[in-house]
């Protein structure tokens, strides 16, 4: 039971994190129909600015952590929006109209490009931060096994379900929101009708782009280690929590991305961590065959 | 996708080996992981093999003949390694230095041994290298056997009766360094607890970790690199575990104190006796320390390295590669590491590990 509690608390912390990161993916492929596959890398840039953020906060003297911390969400979810914004504007935006494949190879070409940029910009070895959140909580404690709970994992669990409230109330009460909705629906006729679709589809990318950012501080809080490569990996199971959980539905993306950091965690836990992705992705598999549009995925309906 | 990263970076090589050296020099080459996330290691042997050329050039090179150096980076990755193989021997170098992981060195020997190209890693040391009956590899680091011997037989002697976990990264080195190990500590009829694998390049173990804590282990022993093993540390001291940690020679670099900070104090690691404190090695740590660089890990093993290959060179009067390795294998060498000689094998006589630890002050030193 004590070990189930924490193995909970581990895959939890874990799939917040590919929570965050499947909405952009979710949310683009809903507007436009295609993967964003340069998103893991969006995430792995926002990790290194927010680094470079609290390292130039300590350089300039502010060292209270909830002050640092709170300036560095502010920093990075800015500077990756613009880039996300970017890359929407440089290779997606003049490949609209083309053919399907096109934007989906300039992804590509995009995840290369921010990939390497950062590697030369920033050097291949891995970069470090001590570890600023110490502490946490002792759960339960008897003679046979201590479950903690560490403050970061709170921070974690609880950043995530804030974002994720104001997310939903931004998709279903702004205006914003229903823009959004509209060209999920149909671009042509949100066009026509009077919504400016080209702004909607980039600040759809910047908001990707922001809660990116926000899973790349919680990374770097979290294990404290970052590299150029983090990208890939993440950005592989985010999108596989996207597809599990339905693509193009948000509650879907969360849900894929708890479901697929909890199947990790207890298979490492309970089997072997050596097959750990395997049997994420056998899920995935299994889940697919019986589900195709995945979790809360709605079919696709034919448009006449 | 990561084959088109593997083919970009193929053709960026390529680009960057086209149009090397003069007639006059002779060219050597040096490949490691420069990039990903082992590159710490890679810097290590690049910078020694780059400081043992430029010292052998300021004594007038070999035969004669100034030498230059190419730089290769494999990333550590098997198909890289085998890529940047073969563009070595289309450059007809005589001669590299490398590579580190023993899942690079292992397949690019192959490239090696079809282009008639010596090699001499510095720091590959799953035992499989050597024995393969292969007339073109040598290396100047021990072997897992007798690394994974010492390991086992310390496990034994410390922790008979506590609860052992072996783990291993599922490479080459971590794989062959944890199962040798294993089978040391097993002989001396102890049993380890528990013996899992996890993924390289994963950053989260918590749950590996939890499950350690469940089955109340004591000592971990990781066959793997300092990256992931760092990684556990840290995420075993959050969840309030208190094992000791114990692992192998891909830990010896500062990096790996930087990922975990005052809790690495304690981690304990099997290597060489340190050839920084080596007399025959004074001269050129120095040279190091003078252009700031620490000479730690295997930047000494990858001077010795050239070394080795530029004395052979001279006593064989020759580069060609067979007549090199020949020569090397009957020899006496001196080199920063002191006198090494070589079996018949390819590995060289009389190694001993011994256990480092790692100090609060975030420097290693001999137990």
């Amino acid at each position: 039971m004590e070990i189930f509690v924490q193995q909970l608390i581990n895959g939890i912390t874990l799939g917040s994190i590919y929570g965050l990161i499947a909405i952009g993916y979710t949310m683009v492929y809903g507007i436009i129909g295609m993967i964003n596959f340069a998103h893991g890398d969006v995430f792995m840039v926002g990790a290194f600015l927010a680094l470079i953020a609290f390292l130039a906060l300590v350089a300039i003297g502010v060292t209270a952590v909830p002050l640092a911390l709170f300036l560095v969400l502010l920093i990075a979810m800015a500077l990756t929006s613009l880039y996300g914004w970017t890359v929407e504007r440089l290779a997606y935006r003049p490949l609209r109209h083309s053919f399907r494949l096109a934007p989906l190879i300039s992804a590509i070409g995009m995840s290369i490009v921010l990939q390497n940029y950062v590697q030369i910009a920033q050097g291949a070895r891995v970069k470090p931060l001590p570890p600023l959140i110490q502490g946490g909580y002792t759960l339960i404690d008897n003679d046979v096994f201590i479950v903690r709970l560490s403050n970061v994992q709170i921070l974690v669990v609880v950043t995530t379900l804030a974002l994720m409230a104001v997310f939903s109330w931004v998709i279903a009460r702004t205006r914003l929101g229903r823009d959004m909705r509209a060209c999920e629906q149909d671009l042509k006729m949100a066009s026509l009708v009077g919504v400016d679709v080209d702004r909607t589809i980039s600040l759809t990318f910047v908001i990707g782009a922001a809660l990116a950012a926000v899973a790349g501080i919680m990374t770097l809080l979290y294990y404290g280690v970052i590299d150029f490569y983090i990208g890939f990996v993440a950005g592989v199971k985010a999108f596989t929590a996207a597809v599990l959980g339905g693509i193009g539905s948000l509650p879907g993306a969360m849900l894929g991305g708890l479901l697929i950091g909890l199947i990790e965690t207890f298979w490492s836990a309970y089997f072997s961590s050596e097959y750990k992705d395997v049997a994420a992705f056998s899920i995935l598999i299994i889940v697919l065959i019986f589900l195709p549009t995945g979790i809360l995925g709605r079919p696709e309906i034919e448009k006449v | 996708m990561s084959k088109l990263r593997i083919s970009s970076l193929a053709l960026g090589l390529s680009l960057a080996l086209a149009g090397t050296a003069s007639a006059q020099d002779v060219t050597i080459g040096v490949v490691g992981p420069l990039t990903g996330q082992y590159a710490s290691f890679g810097k290590q042997l690049k910078d020694g093999a780059e400081l043992a050329v430029a010292d052998l050039n300021a004594k007038g090179g070999v035969l004669g003949k100034k030498i230059k150096l190419e730089i290769g980076d494999d990333a550590c990755d098997p198909k890289q390694a085998r890529a940047v193989a073969e563009k070595m021997v289309g450059a007809k170098v005589p001669f590299v230095a490398g590579h580190f992981c023993s899942s690079s060195s292992i397949p690019a020997s192959d490239a090696y041994l079809e282009g008639n190209v010596l090699q001499i890693t510095p720091a590959s040391t799953n035992p499989q290298f050597t024995e393969r009956k292969m007339w073109n590899t040598f290396r100047v680091c021990g072997r897992d056997d007798q690394q994974g011997g010492v390991a086992g037989a310390y496990l034994a002697k410390n922790y008979k009766d506590k609860n052992i976990a072996i783990l291993h990264d599922k490479s080459t080195y971590g794989k062959g360094l944890a199962d040798e190990t294993k089978k040391a500590l097993n002989k001396t009829g102890a049993k380890e607890k528990m013996y899992e694998a996890y993924t390289q390049g994963d950053k989260d173990f918590n749950a590996l970790v939890s499950k350690m804590k469940a089955a109340n282990i004591d000592v971990v022993y990781i066959g793997g690199y300092h990256t992931e093993a760092g990684l556990i540390l840290r995420q075993m001291r959050a969840q309030g575990m208190k094992a000791q940690l114990i692992s192998g020679d891909a830990l010896v670099t500062n990096e790996f104190w930087s990922i975990t900070g005052a809790e690495g104090a304690g981690v304990l690691m099997t290597f060489g006796p340190d050839p920084r404190k080596k007399p025959t090695a004074k001269a050129v740590v120095e040279k190091f320390k003078a252009k700031n660089i620490d000479p730690e890990g295997y930047t000494l093993y990858s001077y010795a390295a050239v070394q080795i290959w530029a004395q052979a060179v001279t006593k064989a009067k020759t580069t060609d590669p067979k007549k090199v390795a020949e020569t090397v294998r009957a020899g006496k060498w001196d080199t920063v590491l002191g006198p090494l000689s070589y079996d018949k094998k390819g590995d060289i006589t009389a190694i001993d590990y011994v256990f480092y630890i790692w100090k609060k002050d975030g420097t290693y030193s001999e137990l």
